[in-house]
């Protein structure tokens, strides 16, 4: 029975034959209904919305002069050579073809790349710490917070990540370098693709300099 | 007294509070989420700490598989049609009502222009299956892909690019696809990634 009608018992006096109906709705089938929607809401939807990470590209326009492209001073420039099967290599500064140990191997773990870029970007992480604890403790506006951070990050002595990608990388390894960027709060970096002395760079490294040898031998 | 008269208890549950709460549920669940696309392929992204929200409307979604296979999606239906005609128009294909109608309910295409035409011809079932084959060409002799973009962006200058890669996908792969973009000069875009804490490793 999906409705019942109760007999409440009749009114006094003269209307006694009308009797006082109470409706009473049975809410079962509505529930069940509901309970089917909502099973269907919860298997046909998400709630998670995908996360996305900003990235700007240098332009590839061919006429902008030297004088528009920004150099790099070469004290500052980090360059990291991501490589295959999740190997990871950087240099500071100028490539060394001479010296093959100017090259470093490294890891994508915390204890690896984030590490080496946190010692080199000391003072902007601290900034940037104290930063955010004036905002968490509501002393500066959001604006305030976002227009501080972005002076931080391109502060006069932050260091210049060049990150180059050899085609056996993984596009996880590229994020996780990007990603590495964010946490040491990295404003500059930028990628380019691997031109032959950065080739040459790390197979002089596998080989232990035994490249270097050999030009010197010839 | 005889014996005891055991009162007749009536079952009767009353349902209207239950009701209530999964109304409340109900309403829940339809204003917090949004519904799963389909998707043409399965493409597990790579973690990251980043934590800006991808926006719901005037996305460009580019799919990445492992293979090198590149599929686009995008949300308005009225930017679809439009793009799909300036395809048409720069291929030399017209397209009939109903093969407009199926690309705009598909949302998400993969298929080289020489064979859009009769993809569209299929059933949606069809559609599906074959899909997974195909991919929009990216490369130097055939760039259908920038086409595309460029479509689009004359399309809707909202439009943001987002690539929605594997974690597995050779960089060079990726490479191609972000040297075609930078030569539409798109030079900003969001890289779809899915959430990690600082702490892990």
């Amino acid at each position: 029975m999906s409705a019942e009608i109760q007999d409440n018992g009749g009114k006094k006096g003269k209307q006694s034959k009308q009797k006082k109906m109470t409706v009473r709705v049975d809410f079962t089938p509505m529930v069940d209904m509901n309970m089917l929607l909502i099973t269907f809401f919860m298997l046909c939807t998400t709630m998670i919305k995908p996360q996305t990470m900003e990235l700007s590209m240098p332009s590839n326009d061919k006429d902008i002069t030297d004088d528009q492209k920004s150099k790099v001073k070469a004290s500052q420039a980090i360059t990291l050579l991501l490589g295959d099967h999740d190997k990871l290599y950087y240099y500071e500064g100028e490539p060394n073809y001479q010296d093959y140990t100017s090259l470093k191997e490294t890891t994508y773990q915390s204890d690896g790349l984030r590490t080496f870029l946190l010692s080199r970007n000391e003072s902007a992480v601290r900034q940037v710490n104290e930063l955010k604890k004036q905002k968490t403790d509501l002393k500066i506006s959001e604006e305030e917070y976002a227009k501080q951070l972005a002076e931080i990050k391109s502060g006069k002595n932050t260091p210049t990540v060049i990150i180059k990608a050899m085609d056996g990388s993984s596009y996880e390894n590229l994020v996780s370098a990007l990603d590495e960027m964010l946490i040491c709060q990295i404003g500059k970096y930028v990628i380019t693709d691997m031109v032959e002395g950065d080739h040459f760079l790390v197979k002089n490294y596998e080989t232990k300099g035994s490249l270097t040898k050999e030009i010197a031998m010839q | 007294m005889g014996r005891a008269r055991i009162k007749r208890k009536s079952t009767y549950i009353d349902m209207t509070a239950m009701s209530d709460v999964t109304v409340l549920l109900l309403t829940f669940f339809m204003l917090t989420s949004t519904f799963i696309k389909k998707e043409p392929v399965n493409v597990i992204t790579p973690a990251s700490i980043s934590e800006i929200k991808i926006p719901e409307t005037d996305v460009l979604q580019i799919w990445v598989e492992p293979t090198g296979k590149i599929f686009m999606s995008l949300d308005k239906q009225p930017d679809l049609k439009a793009v799909l005609e300036k395809m048409g128009e720069e291929y030399g294909i017209t397209f009939s009502a109903e093969q407009e109608k199926k690309f705009i309910v598909a949302s998400t295409f993969g298929v080289p222009m020489q064979r859009m035409s009769n993809f569209l011809n299929l059933t949606l079932e069809e559609q599906d299956k074959i899909l997974k084959t195909q991919g929009i060409p990216c490369d130097s002799t055939d760039n259908q892909f920038k086409s595309w973009v460029r479509h689009a962006r004359s399309v809707n200058p909202d439009l943001r690019i987002a690539i929605k890669a594997d974690a597995d996908t050779p960089y060079a792969i990726i490479k191609n696809v972000m040297n075609s973009l930078q030569d539409l000069r798109e030079n900003r875009y969001n890289l779809i990634t899915s959430l990690k804490s600082v702490s892990e490793g």
